[in-house]
């Protein structure tokens, strides 16, 4: 075990968990004031059930030894005992296995979190909290297990995906379709005005977002080194170049260019860089940014044309984010920045990754719409998914918690 | 007696507040209000999506007065009000049966 290494590992680990109150705080900011609380519960929630389920098997079927030829990790690390020196296909000598467990505990909280964006103002908290339950073991473990163990058969294929495009940022946005769709639109939507009741809270939670990202991010070499100083960097240089992408984008289409944008802008960045920090150039990943920025901007306004109501964007911006991520991966990598990783087709590599990493999306695209369709209309005949139409009049905090944010 | 009834834009309050204790005028009552009539509302835009907000912020005051004074107030409210564009608002005249101090339970015009 290398103490540097762990301490950069744990260090992460806690700004990582850090994200989701920060999530709480950007949806909460964005969504009416009866319902601030129902969506910030949402986040604490993942935080109490992802834990507990993470630390007694969660875990060891996402890292422990393989079963299947990268299909699933066996029970033997349940409880997280019997780690031993380092976890299946780690190499020994890095960061300490628990570390590494842990750390990765604050994404599967995070992931889970993110879904609660789309649900907001209507989905009933017992239900939530079941629906995220069955998800973590049925999409998030294998998706994890899949691309971020070392035994995994997306990283055998030479999937890159540093920091969770695929497991995170596109598991989320398609998952939340899929719940989305069987859940309905909220009530009044699209014609009524549905407006943020706090756009200055929103704005707190993206940066508390953007102050953790660097553990998600720069924490994901698992390592303290030139490439995790390289992921650090590049999750700026794209939260910058989103926020101004973004801003621009709207001061040319709408002229008027508004304090949420730069908020989602920044995030949108962020999103996108996540698989591609450490493996690109401070360069690229301000290209990533800024694309990102004006992609996501755009891809917000899908809802409105398709009509399925993904109240706080989730789709639009981590899904489609996501997948613009992985595709300029394909684009940017460098074996200059990462040894361990491969080239791009901008530095040499051809078409090669990208095939890799068009296949990753395509996978986790299906498994997490699939998946978590099913288990949505699981839930939604066994114990209904919905409040019913007085409760959402109300407002959620009422209804559900019996609380008020402001009173 | 008379209950004079004034639907204003919010940053003229003071110059009425002014102009009617100039003309000894020395209660009245005011609320914040919403409301639309030829003014229209503003659009509001939160990732590309426009809300109106139809209602707009005015300020209501209310005074009472005997008959005499209420076209005299009228007049002042309307003139310190005034910006001559759309949403200076309305003010309305109503009959007022009767006005008790609460203090010492005068009635009518002593009440005022």
């Amino acid at each position: 075990m290398n103490t540097v290494d762990t301490l950069w590992v744990i260090v992460s680990a806690a700004l990582v968990l850090f994200m989701t109150p920060g999530l709480a705080l950007f949806y909460g900011g964005m969504v009416r004031s009866k319902n601030v609380l129902a969506v910030m519960m949402n986040n604490f929630a993942a935080m109490g059930v992802v834990t507990v389920l993470w630390i007694v098997v969660g875990a060891t079927l996402a890292f422990g030894h393989d079963v299947g030829g990268g299909l699933i990790g066996d029970l033997s690390l349940s409880g997280l005992s019997h780690l031993g020196r380092s976890l299946p296909g780690f190499t020994a000598g890095g960061a300490s296995p628990m570390a590494v467990l842990t750390f990765q505990l604050m994404f599967a909280i995070i992931t889970a979190a993110l879904i609660s964006g789309g649900t907001t103002d209507r989905i009933k908290f017992p239900s939530f909290v079941v629906l995220i339950s069955l998800w973590l073991f049925c999409v998030y473990i294998p998706l994890a297990h899949w691309v971020f163990s070392p035994e995994g058969w997306l990283a055998t294929h030479g999937v890159l995906d540093f920091a969770g495009g695929t497991v995170v940022e596109i598991n989320s946005g398609f998952s939340t379709l899929a719940i989305v769709l069987v859940l309905g639109r909220r009530r009044g939507w699209p014609g009524e005005a549905m407006v943020p009741h706090s756009v200055p809270l929103s704005l707190l939670g993206v940066g508390i977002l953007w102050f953790g990202w660097f553990g998600f991010n720069a924490g994901s070499s698992l390592a303290m080194n030139s490439v995790a100083v390289s992921a650090f960097i590049a999750t700026q240089a794209a939260a910058a170049a989103g926020l101004v992408g973004w801003l621009v984008f709207e001061r040319i289409t709408e002229s008027y260019p508004t304090t949420l944008g730069a908020a989602s802008g920044a995030v949108a960045g962020m999103v996108a860089i996540t698989p591609c920090a450490g493996f690109v150039s401070p360069l690229a990943a301000l290209i990533i940014g800024g694309l990102a920025g004006v992609v996501c901007a755009l891809a917000v306004r899908l809802k409105f044309k398709l009509k399925y109501d993904d109240s706080l964007d989730v789709l639009g911006v981590h899904g489609v984010g996501g997948v613009l991520g992985m595709v300029m991966l394909g684009l940017f990598a460098s074996r200059s920045i990462n040894p361990a990783g491969r080239d791009g087709l901008m530095n040499g590599g051809g078409l090669h990754l990208i095939g890799s990493e068009l296949m990753a999306v395509g996978v986790t695209i299906a498994m997490a719409f699939g998946v978590t369709f099913v288990l949505a209309k699981l839930v939604d005949m066994t114990m209904g998914l919905r409040v019913g139409p007085e409760e959402e009049f109300n407002g959620l905090d009422l209804s559900q918690h019996a609380e008020s944010a402001y009173s | 007696m008379k209950l004079i009834v004034a639907v204003i834009k919010p940053f003229k309050v003071d110059d009425v507040k002014t102009v009617l204790k100039e003309r000894g005028i020395d209660g009245m009552t005011l609320t914040e209000a919403q409301g639309f009539g030829r003014q229209r509302g503003h659009t509001e835009v939160y990732r590309g999506a426009e809300y109106e907000v139809d209602f707009v912020p005015k300020i209501r005051i209310e005074v009472l007065t005997d008959d005499d004074r209420a076209d005299e107030i009228v007049t002042a409210i309307v003139e310190s009000a005034q910006t001559g564009t759309i949403g200076d608002g309305k003010v309305w005249v109503q009959h007022v049966e009767s006005v008790i101090r609460v203090r010492t339970g005068e009635r009518g015009t002593d009440a005022l």
